[in-house]
């Protein structure tokens, strides 16, 4: 087990620094002098080069990339360009945004995914399993921003039930918060939704035909009885692949749906980052997503090996 | 089987109850004493002596900040902090009285003293003012009294009053100037209380204003900066105004709706389809003066810009006074346009590079000029650019043939007279009608300079004149005091209320 965590550790550490070296490249490469980005296009040359010293746009690339990843290193993420605050406070700010609406997004398409899918299973070519593949279907092919104009249409506009956008904060309560997030968090749960649920859907399919279901059923055990208790545990592996992996597209799903519903989030940030050229913000928040990546699927190995106790053996060797 | 049935209705039951609370939460609607702005930019920060974002000045300018001048909504130089000022017969020394008993909005006290520091500060060796210029023509500013300043400038400047009124020229206090990025402190009519970085600014009414109190109790800015976000806001009633609705096409749907009112203004934005003097086909003013002449400029307001915006045909503002009308200087024709390319040794067309940077604007427009171009044979290659790239490529490293775009400086029709700016133009006419220009500060004779200065780039054909862009505004019917035309970029609220 030690040495199991000691290789990801390892992993993540690579990953970060090639992720943190190709984004300065990448970065350095793109046109875009963030000072002339902030100055405008009437600016005189000796204030731009003021600006410029200020920002320490003027230092070699070299000393440029240590001097951020050493900061990176003791906690240090820099200061904004263009806000002229703290890299961190701003993630800070964005984080209670963009955390929540990716949970909320998650446990929503889990909630409506996987019983969704066992029920479609239980019901292999029955009206039920048929209206569930069509219906999902559908909603994979839905883009989500498409969906989320659709939402607000219904109910912003004419019911105005919800806002339209915007964020709330949470400083007026949990519930004004959530309902801020709830129609985006719907928008991004449905595609995902359904992808989640085709996915249980077959697994479970598999595993019913498998020999130890048979061997349930033949000491006596129900039909859900034996899908419960026997068949949805072992369909679980890829189901809890596939949400790895949707992690990871939900966080690019915030940019599109953030900026949607004009949420303050991290995507939001990104977003406006790059297109101000507020190059440090970019650098910080792309190692940070990249961070997260990495952990995530560090998270679903370790399922791996709660949910299917042999694979414990096998990291041993 | 009954597990799946439970966990469905568990589910069904979860969601109504979450259902239910959240019709309970009453959903926010305005008093009569707020207002939430909508605007389509965040600024980067809220110091406007310290970036060229308009973004800025939309939401300090008048409202938070203000200078010792100021800029009406028709384009007149009105008093602010100064409340009245003499210039000496020289036009070098402006003597200006000072409003006394003002405070910022941290409770000290301004003076003759703040006006000093804000000058110097802008015109300082580390300022990182976007318009120093502005303050170039400044030889000395000296304080006799708490109550007076005198200005004493290098040479004439007939603008010098207009210059203090910008953004970019607000009195700022020495114990705070430091903090305005995040912390602004000023003097005007609202209070800045927070901002949520990408959602909303909340300011509010300063009890301690020194002169008329604003009519709002408190503002909201909130950021939407995609169109349809910001037309799903509009019509949920999330917010109450667009000063400048950011999507032209969605206007005949507001004007349909009872609810809104709709108004068309005018900017100081010219926009041009910049054309590159200093190399290439466009170097010869033949290839300009055709290309002129092949433009068609309804067409391309109807086509980019859903009819909104007024054709020029120089680089100046309609609404001006001293405006002069040239968009018959070169009328639309295909056949002259085709022979002034032949003169130009091009009889059978020629091929133009043009960089579009993202506004729509320039994107649409880009389009619709490259088909109005291939029409006299020029064939126009088409390069999105991002801002960033652009000012890189065309601005600075002046590396294009064509590029559209808006420049919304006011009276910034002297960009003509600077050496080494992007069209790379050199006039010694402009230059002198320029230089005359700001030693003149008889309010007739700089008309009449301003509209040589407007024929004389109209001759040349320096770039292609097309219109100026519209601003459309967009709020809830009984909102009065909004600005119609935007002679700054600003959303002046001093005047704002709800009848």
């Amino acid at each position: 087990m030690t040495v199991f965590l000691l290789r990801r550790l390892v992993t993540l550490l690579i990953t970060l620094m090639v992720a943190s070296l190709v984004v300065f490249l990448v970065l350095e490469v793109i046109p875009g002098d963030p000072a002339a980005v902030m100055l405008g296009v009437s600016a005189q040359p000796d204030t731009l080069a003021a600006l410029r010293a200020e920002m320490g746009l003027d230092l070699p690339a070299t000393s440029r990339y240590f001097n951020w990843i050493g900061g990176l290193l003791v906690g240090d993420m820099g200061t904004s360009y263009t806000y002229d605050v703290p890299v961190s406070e701003l993630i800070a700010e964005r984080v209670v945004v963009s955390l929540p609406l990716a949970l909320f997004a998650i446990v929503l398409s889990t909630v409506i995914a996987i019983p969704v899918g066992v029920l479609a299973a239980s019901h292999h070519n029955k009206p039920t399993d048929i209206s569930v593949m069509g219906v999902s279907q559908i909603a994979v092919a839905i883009p989500n921003f498409w969906f989320a104009i659709l939402l607000i249409l219904l109910f912003a506009v004419k019911l105005q039930w919800f806002s339209a956008g915007g964020f709330a904060g949470w400083q007026d309560g949990f519930w004004g918060g959530m309902k801020s997030l709830l129609l985006p968090a719907v928008a991004l749960a449905l595609p995902q939704a359904a992808i989640l649920a085709r996915v249980t859907r077959s697994s479970v399919l598999e595993i019913l035909g498998e020999d130890f279901i048979r061997t349930a059923r033949a000491k006596g055990l129900g039909k859900s009885a034996a899908l419960w208790r026997h068949g949805v545990r072992n369909a679980l592996i890829p189901v809890v692949t596939i949400m790895g992996l949707q992690f990871s597209f939900l966080l690019a799903g915030t940019i599109i749906i953030e900026n949607v519903f004009y949420l303050p989030g991290l995507g939001r940030l990104i977003f406006q980052a790059i297109a101000q050229r507020d190059l440090i913000v970019v650098k910080d928040l792309i190692v940070l997503l990249a961070a997260t990546v990495v952990l995530v699927n560090f998270v679903v190995d370790m399922l791996y090996v709660v949910i299917d106790p042999r694979l414990r053996a096998g990291n041993h060797g | 089987m009954r597990k799946i049935i439970l966990t469905a209705v568990i589910g069904i039951a979860i969601a109504f109850v979450v259902f239910l609370v959240l019709k309970m939460i009453p959903s926010e609607r305005a008093a009569k004493d707020t207002l939430n702005m909508g605007v389509s930019l965040e600024p980067p920060h809220l110091d406007p002596t310290a970036g060229a974002a308009a973004a800025i000045d939309e939401i300090v300018y008048a409202n938070v900040m203000e200078g010792l001048t100021r800029i009406d909504s028709s384009g007149v130089v009105k008093p602010a902090l100064a409340k009245s000022w003499t210039i000496s017969g020289d036009g070098l020394t402006y003597t200006f009285k000072l409003q006394t008993g003002v405070k910022y909005h941290d409770g000290t006290s301004f003076d003759s003293a703040d006006v000093k520091f804000s000058l110097a500060r802008a015109m300082g060796e580390k300022s990182v003012n976007a318009q120093k210029a502005l303050f170039e023509p400044i030889a000395s500013v000296a304080t006799p009294s708490a109550d007076t300043v005198v200005i004493t400038l290098k040479q004439p400047t007939g603008g010098f009053l207009f210059s203090m009124g910008w953004g970019d020229a607000v009195i700022v206090a020495p114990e705070s100037a430091d903090n305005n990025k995040t912390n602004p402190v000023g003097t005007g009519p609202f209070k800045f209380k927070s901002w949520s970085k990408g959602n909303k600014i909340d300011l509010v009414r300063f009890d301690g204003y020194w002169g008329t109190p604003a009519k709002l109790k408190s503002v909201t800015f909130k950021f939407i900066p995609d169109p349809t976000a910001a037309m799903a806001a509009m019509m949920a009633g999330d917010v109450d105004a667009f000063a400048n609705f950011p999507a032209p096409e969605s206007l005949g749907q507001f004007r349909a709706d009872p609810r809104f009112e709709v108004v068309v203004g005018s900017t100081e934005g010219e926009t041009i389809l910049a054309m590159n003097n200093g190399r290439g086909p466009t170097k010869d003013i033949r290839v300009r003066r055709a290309i002129s002449h092949a433009l068609d400029r309804q067409a391309i307001i109807d086509g980019a810009m859903f009819g909104n915006g007024t054709p020029i045909g120089s680089h100046f503002a309609p609404h001006h006074p001293a405006y002069v009308d040239l968009t018959g200087r070169y009328p639309y024709d295909l056949a002259k346009a085709r022979q002034l390319l032949a003169d130009a040794g091009y009889p059978d067309g020629l091929k133009l590079k043009m960089k579009l940077p993202p506004p729509s604007y320039a994107r649409r427009g880009g389009e619709i000029i490259a088909s109005q171009l291939k029409k006299i044979g020029i064939e126009v290659e088409i390069i999105p650019v991002e801002w960033g790239q652009w000012l890189k490529q065309v601005f600075k490293g002046r590396d294009y043939d064509l590029t559209i775009v808006s420049h919304t400086e006011p009276m910034d029709i002297g960009i003509y007279a600077r050496d080494n700016y992007y069209f790379d133009y050199k006039s010694d006419a402009m230059k002198k009608v320029m230089a005359d220009l700001d030693a003149t500060s008889d309010e007739k004779a700089r008309y009449a300079l301003m509209a040589k200065a407007q024929k004389i780039i109209s001759d040349d054909a320096v770039v292609g004149f097309l219109f100026q862009l519209a601003k459309t505004g967009v709020w809830k019917k009984g909102l009065k005091g909004l600005w119609h035309n935007a002679p700054v970029q600003a959303n002046d609220l001093t005047g704002v209320y709800w009848q």
